[in-house]
């Protein structure tokens, strides 16, 4: 499969998916580590690719997403954002409902 | 580079556009790599928060593809810069670029 096609299928198959630097318990990237502890914190199940061990995907997610860095919070099919909008949305309860909604739906 | 990127977002008209080098924080040798930057502009206005980005990453694109390796984007309309706390950064842990 094309790389444009993996990761179109990756964002449809998995309502909530987070591109990262490392792992969950294994961050590399400040931003990252942040994003993942706020999506953690929702308590829903999530999917996660760590792009530093999948360099296609670095090298083409930013310009499939139109978004030029990681991480990237992907739920529903869409782009939600990077670490300052997630950790933004955390704080006013909003993530939380977001990932319950497309846990549900 | 603070200068390239406020010269750059000028056609946000933006009311305050506050640049921080935060290269400092990065886990390796790096002068110009992690900014902050903190825009409050009425282009933002009634733009949800993933576009807001968007609009700042096209106007930066240069940047991006080459020196910047972290840019932390804070953006308010007018009304919403007067009731927020800008959040601090958090330490890059050397995941390479």
């Amino acid at each position: 499969m094309e790389i444009m096609d993996i990761l179109k299928d990756q964002i449809e198959s998995n309502s909530i998916l987070l591109y990262m630097k490392g792992s969950p318990d294994q961050p590399m990237c400040g931003f990252s580590a942040r994003t993942v502890q706020a999506v953690m914190e929702c308590g829903q199940k999530f999917a996660y690719v760590d792009v530093l061990s999948n360099p296609d995907v670095r090298a083409n997610l930013p310009s499939y997403a139109n978004w030029p860095t990681f991480p990237q919070l992907w739920v529903s099919g869409e782009l939600v954002g990077g670490c300052d909008i997630v950790t933004d949305m955390h704080a006013k309860g909003e993530l939380k409902t977001l990932l319950e909604q497309a846990t549900n739906a | 580079m603070i200068e390239t990127i406020q010269n750059k977002l000028q056609v946000l008209q933006p009311q305050v556009v506050d640049v921080v080098n935060e290269s400092h924080m990065h886990a390796g040798p790096a002068t110009d790599s992690h900014f902050k930057l903190v825009v409050v502009s009425d282009a933002f206005a009634g733009v949800r928060p993933v576009a807001r980005h968007q609009q700042v990453y096209a106007l930066l694109a240069d940047e991006l593809a080459g020196p910047i390796h972290a840019l932390a984007l804070h953006l308010y309309t007018p009304e919403e810069f007067q009731s927020v706390q800008v959040p601090l950064s958090p330490n890059c842990l050397g995941g390479s670029k």
